[in-house]
C-alpha cells in the first residue's frame, strides 16, 4: 500500500474510533449524572412509582450499555429517536434545521476565509506598521466580546438605527437566494468576526515562521519585491498551517451558530439544541450534541489528512 | 517588578483591580438593592439612575455592578477549579508516566474533541443549573487545556538535574510536584491564567444569555443581556451596557497577560 494512503487511512479510522468514544461519552455522561429523561419529564417532586413506571415505558429500566448500543444503532441508521416533549420523530425536525445550519456556516466561511488570507497577508507585509498595529488592534477587541453581544451591537446599529436589516433572520424554502442571503447577511457578519481574528492571527503567524527561512533571505537578496516573495515563496511554504487553521475555525463556527443562531432566532440546529436542554429533552440534546461532535471531529479529521498531504515532512513518522 | 511596566500592562492592572474591587464591595457602592423595582420600564438615563433603568424596572447600574460581582465570582472560582485540577492532574501525569500519562492524556484528548459548549450544553440538560454546578461544570471542562499546558511543561522540567538530584536523595512524588515543578512551572501557567480567566467570563456569559447559566433574580452580565435583549428594537440600548464591560474587562486581563508573557519569555529559566 502506499505510504501516504496507509498513513490517512490510519488517521480516518482513529477519527472514527475518536467519534464513537465521543459519542459513548455524551451518552455516558447523561446516564452517569443524577438525574435522567424520566425526572426530567416529571420533575423533582415525582413519586418514586411515577418514576419508574415511566422509566420502564420509556424503556430506561434496561441496562445501559444495551440502550447505548441501540441508540447508536439507530444514529448509524439515521433513526435519531422521538422526542420527549413533543413524541415528534427527532430526524425528521433536525433535516432542515440541520441544512439551515450548514447554509449558515457556509456563507460565514465564503466571507471569512479570502479576508482572513487575505488581512492575514498584508499583516505581513506592513508588518509592525500601522496597517499590521490596527488589524491585531481590531481583532484583540473581536475575541474579548463573547458572540452573543457583537450581534446585538450590529443589531442595535444596522438594523435598528439604520434599518438596512432585518433584526431577526427568519428565512424559510420560498424565499429566493438573494432574500435568504440579506435576511443572513447580520449573523454572516458576525461569525465571520468571530472566526477572522483567529484565522488571521494565525496566516500572520505561519507566513511569518516561513518568512524567516534562508530561502526567502535568498529570494530577497535576488531583488524581488516584497509581494512577489510572499507570493511565490512564502504562501506556497505556509500554506498547510494556513488549511489548518482555517479548518479549526470552519470547526468553530459550528459551535459559533449555536449562540448566533438564539441571537437572531434562526431555524437552525444551535436554536435547536438550546431549546431542548432548556426543556431538558435528553434525547434531542444527545442527538444534537453528536451531530455538533461528528461535524466538529470530521472538520478536525479533515485539517489533519489536508497538512499530512500538503506537506511532506509529516509523512515519516519520528 | 513595576518599574519596567509598559503602559498597556499598567492601564490593564488598574482597570481589572477596578473591576474586581467593584465586584468585591458590591453591596456597599451599588446605589439600590440588586433586585429592587425603583421606576419604570426601561427609563433613560437620569441623575438618578446613571445607565437608566431595565425591563422591569430596576435601576440598570446596580445590576451592572451585582452582575460584574456574580460574573468575577463564578469566573474566578472556575478558573482556580481549573488550575488546580489540571495542573495537579498534568503534574502527575508527567511524574508518573506510563500508563497513567496515556489514559489521562487520552480522557484529555477525547474531552477536547467536542466542544466545550456543546459538552457543557449536554451535562446541563440532566443536571440542575445551579452557581455550584456552572462552577464545577465550566472548572473540569477548562482544566483539559490547563492539564496539556502543564504536562507539557512538567515533561521538560522532569528531567532536569535538580529534579534528577531529589529524586535520587529520595523525595517522595508530593516532594517532587510541590516543590521541584511547581515552582519551575508557574510562570507560564500565570500567564496562560489570565486567558483562562476571560475564557470562562465569556463561557459564563454566553451560558447566561442562553437562559443555563446563573438564573433570575441574581443579576449577572449574560443574563442582563438577555433580560434586555427585547429593547433593542425599540433603540433601547440596556444590553449593550454588558458588551462594554466585558469588553474593557477581557481586553485589560489580555494586556496584563501579554506583560506576564513577555517577561516570563524575557527571563526564560529564572523565577520571573
Amino acid at each position: 500500500m502506499h505510504p501516504i494512503l496507509k498513513l490517512v487511512s490510519q488517521r480516518i479510522a482513529l477519527g472514527l474510533l475518536l467519534l464513537v468514544s465521543s459519542s459513548a461519552m455524551i451518552f455516558g455522561l447523561t446516564e452517569a449524572l443524577p438525574g435522567d429523561a424520566a425526572q426530567a419529564v416529571l420533575g423533582q417532586s415525582a413519586t418514586p412509582e411515577a418514576l419508574e413506571n415511566l422509566r420502564r415505558e420509556m424503556g430506561l429500566d434496561r441496562p445501559a450499555l444495551v440502550r447505548y448500543v441501540e441508540w447508536l444503532g439507530g444514529i448509524v441508521q439515521g433513526d435519531l429517536g422521538t422526542s420527549i416533549t413533543n413524541r415528534l420523530d427527532i430526524a425528521t425536525s433536525i433535516g432542515s434545521r440541520l441544512s439551515n445550519t450548514l447554509f449558515l456556516a457556509f456563507w460565514a466561511a465564503v466571507v471569512s476565509v479570502p479576508l482572513a488570507i487575505f488581512l492575514g497577508l498584508l499583516a505581513v507585509r506592513y508588518q509592525n506598521r500601522w496597517p499590521d498595529k490596527a488589524i491585531s488592534g481590531v481583532t484583540l477587541a473581536t475575541i474579548s466580546i463573547p458572540e452573543f453581544l457583537i450581534g446585538y451591537v450590529l443589531v442595535y446599529f444596522l438594523a435598528v438605527q439604520m434599518g438596512w436589516f432585518s433584526p431577526l433572520a427568519l428565512i424559510n424554502d420560498t424565499m429566493t437566494l438573494g432574500e435568504k442571503l440579506h435576511s443572513i447577511a447580520l449573523p454572516v457578519a458576525v461569525l465571520t468576526m468571530v472566526v477572522l481574528a483567529h484565522m488571521m492571527r494565525m496566516t500572520r503567524a505561519a507566513i511569518l515562521n516561513v518568512m524567516q527561512s534562508a530561502y526567502i533571505e535568498t529570494a530577497e537578496l535576488k531583488g524581488l519585491s516584497s509581494f512577489d516573495v510572499i507570493r511565490k515563496h512564502a504562501f506556497p511554504n505556509a500554506i498547510a498551517p494556513i488549511v489548518t487553521v482555517v479548518m479549526l475555525n470552519l470547526a468553530y463556527l459550528v459551535v459559533g451558530v449555536v449562540v448566533v443562531e438564539v441571537v437572531f432566532v434562526y431555524p437552525g440546529m444551535g436554536q435547536f439544541l438550546v431549546d431542548a436542554v432548556v426543556k431538558r429533552d435528553v434525547p434531542v440534546v444527545l442527538a444534537c450534541g453528536v451531530i455538533f461532535a461528528a461535524i466538529y471531529i470530521s472538520l478536525n479529521l479533515a485539517a489533519d489528512v489536508v497538512s499530512i498531504l500538503a506537506n511532506p515532512r509529516l509523512r515519516h513518522p519520528k | 517588578m513595576f518599574r519596567y511596566m509598559p503602559v498597556s500592562a499598567m492601564i490593564g492592572l488598574t482597570l481589572t483591580g477596578l473591576y474586581f474591587l467593584a465586584a468585591i464591595f458590591a453591596p456597599l457602592i451599588a446605589p439600590y438593592g440588586m433586585a429592587q423595582v425603583v421606576g419604570d420600564v426601561w427609563e433613560p438615563s437620569s441623575r438618578e439612575h446613571l445607565l437608566g433603568t431595565d425591563n422591569i424596572g430596576r435601576d440598570l447600574l446596580t445590576r451592572m455592578i451585582y452582575g460584574g460581582r456574580t460574573t468575577i465570582f463564578i469566573a474566578t472560582m472556575a478558573t482556580i477549579l481549573s488550575f488546580v485540577t489540571g495542573s495537579i492532574l498534568g503534574f502527575l501525569a508527567a511524574v508518573l508516566g506510563g500508563w497513567a500519562d496515556q489514559v489521562l492524556s487520552r480522557m484529555v484528548d477525547l474531552l477536547m474533541a467536542i466542544p466545550s459548549l456543546i459538552l457543557a450544553l449536554v451535562v446541563l440538560a440532566v443536571l440542575p443549573v445551579t452557581v455550584t454546578t456552572l462552577i464545577v461544570v465550566m472548572g473540569l471542562l477548562d482544566a483539559t487545556r490547563v492539564f496539556r499546558l502543564a504536562r507539557a511543561v512538567a515533561v521538560d522540567i522532569n528531567v532536569m538535574d535538580y529534579v534528577e538530584a531529589a529524586k535520587l536523595r529520595g523525595e517522595g512524588r508530593g516532594w517532587i510536584i510541590f516543590r521541584e515543578i511547581l515552582p519551575n512551572a508557574l510562570s507560564p501557567l500565570v500567564a496562560e491564567l489570565g486567558l483562562r480567566f476571560i475564557f470562562m467570563v465569556l463561557f459564563i456569559s454566553t451560558l447566561s444569555f442562553l437562559g443555563l447559566g446563573v438564573q433570575p433574580p441574581l443579576a449577572d452580565w449574560g443574563g442582563i443581556v438577555k433580560e434586555n435583549k427585547d429593547g433593542i428594537i425599540y433603540g433601547i440600548g440596556a444590553a449593550l451596557y454588558p458588551a462594554i464591560a466585558i469588553a474593557t474587562l477581557a481586553i485589560s486581563v489580555n494586556l496584563v497577560a501579554d506583560w506576564v508573557l513577555n517577561r516570563t519569555t524575557s527571563l526564560k529559566g529564572g523565577r520571573g
